[in-house]
């Protein structure tokens, strides 16, 4: 396994998401930071919101440029790629492989190269995910109840994003 | 139908399955599938729960030539009984579709036959039509694990979206509710057989969408229900496991009515008085006894009639895009070599 070249512990903060709408707000915030080359890596288990989070992401950048595309869940197509202005987004959802070694073929290396990458399940990527990248955990409170939409949201930044995650 | 028999050869590698199948439409409007294969690793990925995909282009590289091979081999119609060759050009991983569209260019310049670049989803859109004649226009409610929509069929090349799914597709809901519950896989099949000993009225898992305008389905938020309520259980027996999957089931069902009861409204005043309205199930969710017993409850309530192809054709297969192709050839509607393969292609659009 090659050496981690930030093996540190990353810049972190934590916040308590009230509801959906609490977590629209950071992820149209975070997404206004977003530039080519970035990547973002959600973590979380089964409907913790990881998607919701992509898609409040995604349509805040469709919005003020008046795009109207769906942004589906990406489980089944395992990539959906957005081009919103310059910006070229992918959404990647890696829940269905099993390893690093099958995702070469979904042109992550690309999408790291020239867009923006956002990633659920990136455990899946092992020692492929990049080292410079923002990793955001979502959790249910421990004493969430049914239809709960209370999260809480670890933000860990790596590399640039050290710096940078002061601004979400 | 043109005044000659079309054999066409359809090739699918959109996403998981290397399918070839060859397909022949008669002028008198009599349908042969003279060939389906599917190359699916579905055995081998049942330890994983969920499927892993056969993502890799190379891996349809690989198959697809010995695939199409034993397709023509098995219709028995040579290569010189090609009319044409039908490929999916979208939409889908882009690797694997761009294998199939190729070798469907190539096959079409060696033998000098129409090539049809076919929509995945018209594929299925149109896949009734090679079971039984189902007249234009129709209402089609298109579940699978990559889908969930609802769309006017109102002829080759012309739909309509009434509604589709803002977050997960049915499918998708289904395995991951399969995987919470840790049952098998597939999870459809999976959560099925496990329902059918559960009392659905035990949870009161949300109903996303019911009652609001419109076609658009939602299915997220009831998966992290599922999980939610599963978490709450001091433990998960077999009963709650099959209790849950009932009280699961029956929230799809709700869900999928109330969304196909909005959609004939709007199919209805659309078409006024048409004497037999049909409501055409596709897609693997569609295999659901349970969904399907619903949707007829509804039909028979709304004047509608019930059609479903069976499960291999609803599915992700060839046969579908060689009758697409058949469709789409027979009105005079082909492709020039140079087409591009769409990761993105909304079937109205």
């Amino acid at each position: 396994m090659p050496q981690h070249p930030y093996p540190q512990a990353p810049a972190e903060s934590r916040l308590i998401l009230d509801d959906m709408a609490a977590t629209a707000a950071l992820a149209a915030r975070l997404g206004g930071l977003l530039r080519t080359g970035d990547v973002v890596a959600l973590y979380g288990g089964l409907g913790a919101g990881k998607t919701a989070f992509a898609r409040a992401l995604i349509q805040s950048l469709q919005g003020p440029l008046g795009i109207e595309e769906e942004v589906p869940s990406p489980t089944f197509s395992l990539v959906q790629q957005y081009q919103i202005g310059q910006l070229s987004l992918w959404h990647f959802d890696l829940y269905r492989l099993s390893g690093p070694d099958e995702t070469y073929e979904l042109g992550m290396e690309e999408a790291f190269a020239a867009g923006v990458s956002l990633i659920e399940w990136p455990e899946r990527l092992g020692p492929l995910l990049p080292a410079d990248r923002l990793e955001i955990y979502l959790e249910f409170p421990p004493d969430a109840g049914i239809e709960e939409c209370r999260r809480l949201v670890r933000l860990a930044g790596y590399g640039g994003w050290a710096k940078r995650m002061q601004n979400v | 139908m043109s005044a000659r028999p079309l054999t066409i050869l359809g090739i699918e590698t959109s996403c998981d399955e290397t399918a070839a199948a060859v397909v022949r439409g008669h002028p008198d409007g009599v349908r042969e599938i003279l060939s389906d294969l599917v190359l699916s690793q579905f055995d081998a990925h049942r330890p994983y729960g969920g499927v892993v995909p056969e993502i890799a282009a190379r891996a349809h590289i690989m198959s697809l030539d010995g695939m199409i091979a034993a397709a023509i081999d098995q219709a028995g119609c040579g290569w010189q009984g090609l009319d044409g060759v039908a490929a999916t050009a979208g939409p889908g991983l882009i690797g694997g579709v761009m294998v199939g569209l190729v070798t469907g260019k190539a096959i079409a310049a060696a033998r000098n036959i129409p090539l049809i670049g076919v929509n995945h989803l018209e594929g299925h859109a149109l896949s009734m039509r090679l079971v039984q004649p189902v007249a234009f226009p129709y209402l089609l409610l298109l579940v699978s694990g990559g889908h969930c929509q609802l769309l006017e069929v109102r002829g080759v090349g012309d739909y309509a979206r009434l509604g589709g799914s803002l977050d997960d597709a049915a499918g998708e809901a289904f395995d991951k509710t399969a995987k919470l519950l840790g049952l098998g896989f597939p999870g459809g099949p999976a959560v099925e057989l496990a329902a059918k000993g559960g009392n659905a009225a035990r949870f009161a898992l949300p109903r996303p969408m019911l009652g609001r305008a419109g076609c658009d389905f939602s299915f997220s938020g009831l998966k992290t229900a599922v999980r939610h309520m599963a978490a709450a259980l001091p433990e998960m027996k077999d009963q709650d496991r099959a209790d849950m999957a009932a009280s699961f089931q029956a929230a799809v069902a709700d869900v999928l009515v109330d969304r196909c009861r909005h959609a004939m409204a709007q199919f209805r005043d659309g078409h006024g008085a048409l004497p037999e309205p049909v409501l055409v199930v596709a897609g693997g969710v569609a295999a659901n006894q349970m969904l399907r017993g619903a949707l007829a409850a509804l039909c028979a309530q709304q004047g509608f009639t019930l059609a479903a192809p069976q499960l291999r054709l609803c599915t992700d297969n060839a046969a579908m895009i060689g009758w697409a192709g058949i469709e789409r050839l027979a009105l005079g509607l082909s492709d020039p070599l140079d087409i591009s393969a769409r990761a993105r292609w909304p079937l109205d659009r």
